[in-house]
Parts: structure tokens; C-alpha cells; sequence
């Protein structure tokens, strides 16, 4: 972001010198450029190449003709074929499960999470006592692999497992059907409410104590300070911690897979399906599919920024800058 | 604005690079040769070995042929994993991997790829093997893998129990063995409460399995000799419906429907079980005492079928050469090496691995050691393959989707194996 700035201050001051200032902008420019140009080619290749060839190989597709039982094949340019073929017949009606269960768990478990999470990070910062120990206690959770949550929580909910001995019930957990939706919520909310406890635990800390002083006096009650002081305040940190979990949850794979397992309709999200196409070798198809969930998570996120005004990127702090320096100028 | 011609470069550059990446798949050209010819240093590609056996046999081998030296590759202890490293490296045509140790269910994709070379069956000990675990090898009648080890599920049943109630010998049809199951319960009062029968149905690979298993034990075949789809018959049905019926009236536990391998191992040991379908691996562990409880209780006979004894579905592994790696010759000696009785033996004392050679399994030491080892030999001489299909990954896939809609009851049986017909039919054309 160095670049616009440099760009703005100089166009920003006319008057006399201007050329001369101008043509010392744009050899510093340039001078830039070439101390950035490795960073620029490094990124290139870690960050560009795989999203270029993963569009371009989606945009291919594999021949596979049995001619006397050997395989022939070829990989032929089939433009949009890939995705259009997600949304027809029995690959839609995948698509369109896996699509719902995606944004199904995503809303169900960010909200959860969100409200558990404040919750967590209120009784945080009211505990004087051991407030090091409970923190750290918290966070035990989101520092479990999720994989081996996964199957920590398997055992919880397998059919003769602590969940059913504690509700004197023989529900069949991890077998296909609602209960499992249910059981991955659960799993994905103990996990990861700590995370965002942590993050809104930050944004109360930096809420000093005179604003709660003034409401008192003022005569608030605790529910109208929460309303107006505390959560208006902590939105900043919150609104990044619900993103990050928002884009986390969109892609959600080893939860449901190891928990309730593969091709098990009632939890199998779009990472799942990319990874079965994949695993079955239509990298075409299975490219397709994590486009398009590329799409989704960027849609969602650029839509949460919108409405929620997430500072994700620092733009505020960019713009604060750029127009100090323009009123200075 | 004078940004956008960086941003031009970078894109330019990167799609170059994307366009060097993909494409050359469409040349038919190998530099896959299928003559088995040259000698020299190779590689054999398998799973993880965690007995540290595998080692001690390469050693052997490498000290005997100092110019030909073998160099072990392990890969994943996961099959899926190993599947698709084995598949990447064929689909670049990389002599990287010269021998491979194939899962036998992948040996017909690899063959039809044309991935793996033909064997000379002349050549090498395959009367000595057991000729189900042959036929995992064979694809269109060819032969493109040597079996290597085997495996095939039993029927584990309590002894003590059935002992008890006045029945002296195991079932050997699924009438025999649900009555056996009433008369236990109704005669024994400690077994009130025990479940009668359980397998592996949760919705993975052990579901394909324990599903072809009650179809072919009717008479019925998922696909036939030629590869074509045949589970819309009366026998499939009849077949399946053993179980579908097993899981409504009871004689399988509702909860089994979410039994893996360990899910049901724990069930027997723990004593909660009277019949249970599973690989050999399971007699160590539930005669340990320590683990245990029904150590010196239990017994394992053959599956049982419709009319007569079931069949068994084959596990095991398949060597096979590469179509890309030079050093054929030596690979194909590495792989007579590693079929040889001696070497088959020492697999099967150390880590308990079914051997495919049938002298083996009257061997007195490794008896001794595995009193299984004769059900074993009568499970696998009956036992059939899984599918030799080309998409074995889709297949198996869609035999799951089918088995488990109807076994839960979401589906009735006819419905699931008509459809499944259907998509079976479109995923072997």
C-alpha cells in the first residue's frame, strides 16, 4: 500500500519545483518497484499460479472412453461444462445438499458461536481471581487439532458414548440424518466460541471504566449498558473475529468428515464433495466445485465488510493517514 | 493506474506458468515400454510398514543382489492416500516407482490405464497360490498382479454360550444362525441382553464388503465375469434383504448401523455380542485376556450363507510393475522373491498377515501360532473379489449409498438395488 500513497502526496502538491519533485517521485517509484519486484514474483507464484491453473484446469475435463476395457483418454477444453454440469441431475442435487448444508452450518454455528462466545469473554472480564487460569482453561478447546476433536467427539456421541449415557437415550449420532447436523454443531461451536470469547475479551479491555462510571450515574441499567456501551464499543474486534470464523466455517471439511465420516448427506459440505470428485480423480469437476465456493466465501465476506464495517485490511487507518497528510499539504 | 502493467506482467507470467503446468496429457506416446527387460536399481512403493519386518526383507534381498538393490518408498498408512500418490505418479508418466504394492481392489484400474505392465503367468509360482487371490491379480483375464497377502472375514461366535444352550456347532446359514441366536437367548440367562449379530455398516468401505458379501452368499454377483452390473436380480435381493430384515426384526442391533471394524471389535470383546462378522485380525485381541473378556470363549468358523456356507469378500495386496520404470526384469525377480514361501512365512509369523500361498496354511509353526488359520483357508478358497471395475472409487461409492438406504429402511430393497443398477451401469460403460 506504499505505492498509492507515495503516488497521491505527490500529484497532492502542485506549485513550483512540481517537475523536478515529479520526476524524483517516479524514479523513487520505479526504485520501489524493483526492491518490491521479488516479493511481487514470489507472490506470483505461490499465490497466482495455483488460483490460475486450478480456474484453468476447471475449465478442462477428462475423456475417459473403455475400448475393450483399456482406458483411452484425453483431457479436452470443455469451457463452463464443469460448472454447468454442477447444477443438473444428480451432481445438482449434491451440489445443491452440500450448498445448504454449508450455509446451514455456517448461520447456525457463527451465531452460536458469537453469543456463547460474548458470553465467555463477559465472564472473563469480570473474574478478578485466577483470570490467567480461566482464560487459559477457555482456550484449551481451540487448541485441539480439529481432526482429533473430531474424533474426541466421536466417542462422545458414539451409540453407547457419554451423550446418550447422559441423556438415557440410544440416539444414533453419527449415522445419516438430522441428529448428525446436530452433533457437528455442537462439536464446531465447543471448539471454536473460545476463539471468538478471546477476541471480544480484547475489544472490553480497551472499553475504559469512566463510560460505565458516567451510565451509572446516568441511571443505566446493566442491559442498556451492555446494548449501548459495551457492544457498540467491542463491535470493531467482533466484527473480525465473526469474519474470520465466517470464512473459517464456509470451508468446513474435517469436522463432518471425521466425526460423522464421507458421503454422509446430511452434514457433506462443498469441500467434502470438491475432495471426493478429487479423490476419484475429476480434477476438472472437483476444481469447479472449489471455484465456486471461492466465489461464495468471497461474495459472503465482502458482504459481511459491507454491513458490518469490519476494519479487516486496516482501510480506515490507510484512509486517516492519506487524508492527514492531504489537509497538512 | 500505473500499477495495472505490474498487475499485467504478474498475470501474463503466472498464466504462462499455468499453461506449462497442465496439457501434455493428450499424447498417447509411453515411454512405458511393457517388455520386462533391464536391470538395476528399483524402487517398491508401499504402505507404511510399521512391523519393521518389510526392512529386515529388503536387507535379504539387497545383500543377495548388490547391482540390483531395492529402495522402499513408504507412503500414508491411509489406502486412499497411497491410491492417489501411486495414481499422480502414473499420470506423469514418472519412473519414480517401479514395484507397487496395490490394494486389491485398485488392481483392475491400473490395469486398464495401462499403468501397470502385463506378468508372464508362466513365469512365476501362481499354482502355489491360492486361486481366488489370483484372480484379484487378473483383469480381462490377464494377469497384472502377483497376490502377496490375503484376507478374508470370519465368523466369530461364543463357544461358551452356544455350548451352553446345546448347539455344538457353528452355523453355517444365516437360518442356523438366527435360530442359534433365539435358542442362546431364550436357554441361557446371562445372554438375555447380548446382541445377536453384527458386521460392519456404517457407510465406508466395510459397508461394500459386508454387502457384496450377503449378495454373492445368495447366488447373486454385484457385476458378473464380464463386468457388467448385475444386482437387480432375485438373488442380490434375496441377499440383501438377510440383512435389511436382520436390522427390522432385531437379530442386528439398530445401532449397529454405525458399526466400523472397532466399533463391533469392542462389542465382542467387551461380551456383548453372540456372532460377529470380521477380518482375522481381531483373534489376537480378543484373546488377550487383558483386553478382553471372552479370551478361550470364543471361536471362528467360516460365514454363514443362504443354503450353505457364505462367501467371503477378499482383501490383501497385489504387487504389480510400473508401465514407466526401466529395470522390469529385476522388478519382476523382486516380486518371485517376495512370493516365495520363506519370505510369506516370516509376513505371516510376524505381523499375523494371511499368506496367498496355499501350503502355508497347513505350516504347523504358524498353526501354532494362529489356530484360525484352517477357517481362514476354507473362508478364502470361497471368498470372491470385489468389483473389478475400472471407477472402483464410484462404484464403491454408489454400493454404499444403495446398502445403507436400504439397511436403514429409507428406501426398500428393490428400490435401492434397481437404482443402483441404473448408476452401476452407467459408471461401467
Amino acid at each position: 500500500m506504499a505505492t498509492p500513497t507515495t503516488t497521491e502526496t505527490a500529484t497532492a502538491v502542485p506549485g513550483p519545483g512540481a517537475k523536478a519533485r515529479g520526476q524524483g517521485a517516479r524514479s523513487s517509484r520505479r526504485f520501489a518497484l524493483l526492491l518490491l519486484s521479488p516479493t511481487f514474483l514470489v507472490l506470483a507464484l505461490i499465490v497466482g499460479y495455483p488460483v490460475l491453473a486450478g480456474i484453468r484446469q476447471s475449465l478442462y475435463n477428462k475423456d475417459e472412453v473403455l475400448v475393450d476395457g483399456f482406458v483411452t483418454e484425453g483431457e479436452r477444453f470443455v469451457g463452463l461444462d464443469n460448472y454447468t454440469a454442477l447444477f443438473r441431475g444428480e451432481r445438482g442435487d449434491a451440489f445443491w445438499n452440500a450448498f445448504f448444508n454449508t450455509s446451514f452450518f455456517t448461520a447456525t454455528a457463527v451465531v452460536l458461536e458469537t453469543v456463547i462466545g460474548v458470553c465467555l469473554a463477559l465472564i472473563m472480564h469480570q473474574a478478578l481471581r485466577g483470570r490467567g487460569l480461566v482464560r487459559a482453561s477457555v482456550l484449551v478447546p481451540w487448541a485441539v487439532p480439529t481432526a482429533m476433536s473430531g474424533l474426541l467427539w466421536r466417542w462422545i456421541f458414539q451409540p453407547d458414548g457419554v451423550a446418550n449415557t447422559l441423556l438415557h437415550q440410544e440416539i444414533l449420532w453419527t449415522a445419516d440424518g438430522w441428529q448428525s447436523k446436530v452433533a457437528v454443531i455442537i462439536a464446531e461451536v465447543w471448539k471454536t466460541s473460545p476463539f471468538i470469547g478471546l477476541l471480544a475479551l480484547a475489544g472490553l479491555q480497551m472499553i475504559p471504566q469512566d463510560v460505565y462510571e458516567a451510565a451509572r450515574v446516568d441511571g443505566a441499567s446493566a442491559w442498556q449498558q451492555f446494548r449501548r456501551i459495551t457492544l457498540p464499543l467491542i463491535k470493531p474486534a467482533l466484527a473480525v473475529a465473526v469474519l474470520f470464523r465466517l470464512l473459517d466455517t464456509l470451508r468446513m471439511f474435517d469436522l463432518p468428515f471425521v466425526l460423522i465420516g464421507a458421503n454422509k448427506e446430511s452434514v457433506e459440505t462443498l469441500s467434502m464433495l470438491a475432495w471426493s470428485e478429487a479423490g476419484n480423480l475429476r480434477y476438472g469437476v472437483a476444481t469447479a466445485y472449489a471455484t465456486l465456493l471461492f466465489v461464495y466465501i468471497a461474495l459472503i465476506a465482502y458482504a459481511f465488510i459491507k454491513l458490518a464495517g469490519a476494519d479487516v485490511i486496516g482501510e480506515a487507518r490507510v484512509r486517516k493517514t492519506t487524508g492527514k497528510k492531504g489537509a497538512k499539504a | 493506474m500505473r500499477r495495472i502493467p505490474m498487475i499485467g506482467a504478474i498475470t501474463g507470467l503466472a498464466l504462462v506458468l499455468a499453461a506449462c503446468g497442465g496439457g501434455s496429457d493428450n499424447d498417447t506416446d509411453p515411454k512405458a515400454s511393457t517388455a520386462l527387460e533391464g536391470r538395476g536399481e528399483i524402487s517398491f512403493v508401499t504402505g507404511k510398514d510399521t512391523s519393521g519386518n518389510l526392512q529386515k526383507q529388503i536387507d535379504t534381498w539387497n545383500a543377495a543382489h548388490p547391482d540390483e538393490p531395492v529402495k522402499v518408498i513408504e507412503l500414508s498408512d491411509k489406502a486412499d492416500e497411497q491410491r492417489q500418490q501411486m495414481v499422480q505418479n502414473a499420470q506423469v508418466k514418472s519412473d519414480a516407482y517401479t514395484v507397487l504394492n496395490l490394494d486389491v481392489v485398485w488392481t483392475a484400474e491400473f490395469a486398464a490405464n495401462r499403468w501397470v505392465v502385463e506378468l508372464p503367468e508362466a513365469e512365476l509360482p501362481i499354482a502355489d497360490l491360492l486361486a481366488p487371490t489370483v484372480d484379484t491379480g487378473r483383469y480381462l483375464g490377464k494377469l497384472y498382479g502377483v497376490p502377496i497377502d490375503s484376507d478374508a472375514g470370519l465368523l466369530y461366535y461364543r463357544k461358551d454360550l452356544l455350548t451352553e444352550a446345546g448347539i455344538d456347532k457353528a452355523p453355517t446359514t444365516w437360518t442356523e444362525l438366527f435360530a442359534a441366536c433365539d435358542t442362546v437367548k431364550e436357554k441361557v440367562s446371562s445372554a438375555k441382553d447380548i446382541d445377536c449379530y453384527a458386521g460392519q455398516f456404517d457407510k465406508y468401505e466395510g459397508l461394500t464388503v459386508n454387502a457384496s458379501e450377503a449378495i454373492n452368499a445368495a447366488g447373486g454377483a454385484v457385476v458378473d465375469e464380464q463386468g457388467k452390473p448385475t444386482v437387480n436380480t432375485p438373488e442380490a435381493k434375496a441377499g440383501l434383504d438377510v440383512l435389511v430384515n436382520a436390522f427390522k426384526d432385531g437379530h442386528i442391533a439398530k445401532k449397529a448401523i454405525t458399526y466400523t471394524e472397532e466399533l463391533g471389535r469392542a462389542d465382542f470383546n467387551a461380551g456383548k455380542l453372540l456372532f460377529h462378522r470380521q477380518w482375522p485380525y481381531q483373534y489376537a485381541s480378543a484373546s488377550n485376556k487383558e483386553e478382553s473378556k471372552v479370551a478361550g470363549k470364543f471361536d471362528v468358523a467360516p460365514l454363514p450363507g443362504s443354503n450353505g456356507p457364505g462367501v467371503s469378500t477378499l482383501g490383501g495386496h497385489d504387487f504389480a510393475i510400473s508401465a514407466f520404470a526401466p529395470n522390469k526384469a529385476t522388478a519382476l525377480d523382486f516380486i518371485k522373491y517376495m512370493a516365495s514361501p520363506e519370505v510369506q512365512k516370516a509376513n505371516a509369523l510376524v505381523i499375523g498377515k494371511a499368506p496367498s500361498v496355499a501350503a502355508l496354511y497347513n505350516d504347523a509353526e504358524i498353526v501354532a501360532k494362529f489356530p484360525y488359520m484352517p477357517s481362514l483357508k476354507t473362508a478364502i478358497e470361497n471368498a470372491q473379489g470385489r468389483p473389478k471395475v475400472v471407477k472402483y472409487g464410484d462404484v464403491t461409492t454408489a454400493i454404499q449409498e444403495a446398502a445403507y438406504a436400504a439397511l436403514n429402511g429409507d428406501k426398500p430393497t428393490d428400490q435401492a438395488l434397481s437404482e443402483l443398477q441404473a448408476k452401476l451401469e452407467t459408471l461401467t460403460q
